[in-house]
């Protein structure tokens, strides 16, 4: 079966591509995996694989400090991945790319470095109602701490929108911050960031755009979309777990203070002063993650070899696919901007969350592994969304560039399966 | 398949009717328990009577399947049970799920030994132990009357 059927798209050869990816090829639970879960973690390629044994085998030393041959060629590693985030990114300087452990960290961070220097009571920080708990705990530990205050952009409902027709009313009303994501990695959706960043800066807002879910998804340009900050992790775009990013225009992280003490991130130390190193080591205490900074420079090398809009129109596919298949359960309740709108591709990426009538997610999930494919089931780490929607828990399929049409089939089948199974005797 | 086993008819009967599944205004205490990981959501209602036996036993909530019906079934089998009883039939119902070699089929458990498949599946022990983690505390301390307490279950 093609896989993608746009003319410009037949060069791309994503069989040869899934077979890069030694993981996927195994069997679980007595049939070939069928891996969705990619909104968690990503699977890895062999480069990527390979880049991080070559790195032990052959330059594992440690960075900034040595003088001698593999130091420099550690620091030459860790120091060129840090240019190819900022060519990732399309930053302005590898000044502006911090190293950190993931986007949990790369947000509290900014809560802590910038949020304490520049909040104080009575401010307000602007979120939004699909944000995971990583980018709203952060935020209220900094609002516990300096008495500013949250408030939230609303999310539409089912279809998993945001509601922007109070959003100028909203960003005037003392805030200081907005902090967003991307996509959402419960909907699915593709929010505005570039029209939303463009408000915020007009009024004078600090932006942060949360990009786990797109930066190995889409193109993600920091200069178009003209935010402050931007942060992802390195292992849910093909790389290693335990990097991740966090990028900060260099004005305003020249104006921040640093976020640990330690070595590397000083310039001078006294027994009762110290001077601080200059961006962004200042904000890089302690032996950074060498290997990790080398996988995910291959990660992103992988990535756009294939081509980010490639891969966004592919995954895009996956998911108009899986949600007209699944549409055709009686009674299944999709979230996310619906098939039309996906169908446009600028408001849905490639996953997407569902409830089968009568079927907790939990169970879902479980029995569908008994058949090899690896979904997610729960709050996805959004409970207040779920609330807001009335529900517990959904289960969710994401996909990525080695998934394919096949699959998608597979998993609707086994989900028909499913509710058949559950729904005996009713 | 082992699915099957662990989804049978009468644990999907009783995830769809759960029994003594209502609030219970005059009981002793409220014990709300929830797994942070995946939402399950239960409270269970106990009164005691004048012999401390569990005079009523209910629950309230939301959950998976193995969830529900873990805990409708926990209310028919410990109702009219004295504290010493209750105790012993939740360490039974646990080590039937947890314990390393599989221990033999208690009868005393009844219905519940249905739930012994849970333990192929080890991330859903948490669900089928959520109801019986909240009756322990009930159970474990005393409480002044109509007390409501919160658990985090934690196993």
């Amino acid at each position: 079966m093609g896989l993608i059927t746009e003319p410009n798209e037949t060069k791309t050869d994503w069989k040869k591509i899934r077979s890069e990816f030694p993981i996927l090829d195994q069997q679980v639970n007595g049939h070939p995996l069928v891996y969705l879960d990619n909104a968690a973690t990503s699977q890895k390629p062999r480069p990527v694989l390979d880049a991080l044994l070559r790195y032990y085998e052959r330059d594992n030393s440690n960075v900034h400090r040595g003088i001698h041959e593999l130091s420099n060629r550690s620091t030459a590693a860790f120091e060129g991945a840090r240019k190819r985030v900022a060519q990732f990114l399309n930053a302005k300087s590898a000044h502006e790319i911090i190293f950190t452990r993931g986007t949990t960290e790369s947000i509290n961070l900014v809560a802590q470095a910038w949020g304490s220097s520049h909040l104080k009571a009575g401010d307000k920080i602007l979120l939004t109602e699909m944000e995971h708990h990583s980018n709203i705990v952060p935020w209220q530990l900094l609002a516990e701490r300096t008495g500013a205050k949250l408030s939230y952009v609303p999310v539409t409902g089912d279809d998993g929108l945001l509601d922007l027709s109070r959003i100028d009313s909203l960003l005037a009303d003392g805030v200081k911050i907005f902090s967003m994501t991307h996509i959402s990695n419960t909907l699915g959706t593709i929010n505005p960031v570039r029209e939303l960043c463009a408000k915020a800066r007009a009024l004078g807002v600090t932006t942060l755009v949360d990009a786990a879910q797109s930066s190995g998804h889409l193109p993600v340009d920091v200069r178009e979309i003209g935010c402050d900050f931007l942060a992802f992790s390195g292992h849910k775009i093909c790389g290693p777990t335990g990097i991740g990013v966090l990028y900060g225009r260099e004005e305003i992280l020249n104006d921040m203070p640093p976020y640990q003490g330690g070595g590397e991130m000083i310039s001078s130390v006294d027994f009762f002063k110290t001077t601080w190193n200059v961006i962004p080591h200042k904000f890089e205490a302690g032996t950074p993650d060498m290997a990790g900074a080398v996988g995910l420079h291959a990660a992103m090398d992988y990535l756009d070899a294939i081509g980010r809009e490639a891969i966004l129109r592919h995954d895009q596919q996956l998911a108009s696919h899986a949600l007209q298949r699944l549409s055709e359960i009686k009674g299944i309740r999709l979230f996310g901007p619906p098939l039309d709108r996906a169908a446009s591709h600028s408001e849905r990426g490639g996953l997407v969350s569902f409830l089968l009538p009568d079927v907790h997610a939990h169970d879902v999930v479980t029995i569908a592994d008994q058949y090899g494919v690896a979904l997610r089931g729960g709050h996805h780490c959004n409970q207040p969304l779920m609330r807001k929607l009335g529900i517990q828990s959904t289960s969710r399929a994401s996909f990525y560039f080695y998934n394919t049409l096949d699959e998608v089939d597979r998993m609707v089948d086994v989900l028909k399966k499913i509710q058949k199974f559950f729904t005996r005797g009713i | 398949m082992e699915f099957e086993e662990l989804y049978q008819d009468v644990i999907l009967d009783h995830s769809r009717r759960p029994r003594n599944f209502c609030e219970l205004p005059e009981a002793d205490v409220h014990i709300h328990a929830n797994n942070p990981m995946c939402g399950d959501d239960v409270t269970v209602h106990v009164k005691f009577g004048a012999d401390e036996a569990l005079e009523a036993v209910t629950f309230t909530g939301n959950g998976c399947s193995i969830c529900m019906a873990s805990a409708s079934m926990m209310t028919q089998k410990l109702k009219k049970k004295s504290r010493a009883e209750s105790t012993e039939l939740m360490q039974k119902f646990h080590e039937m799920l947890t314990a390393e070699q599989e221990p033999e089929g208690d009868k005393r458990l009844g219905d519940l030994q249905l739930l012994k498949g849970v333990r192929k599946f080890p991330l859903r022990v948490k669900c089928a132990t959520l109801a019986w983690h909240a009756l322990q505390e009930a159970l474990d301390k005393p409480q002044e009357k109509g007390a409501h307490l919160s658990i985090e279950d934690e196993m």
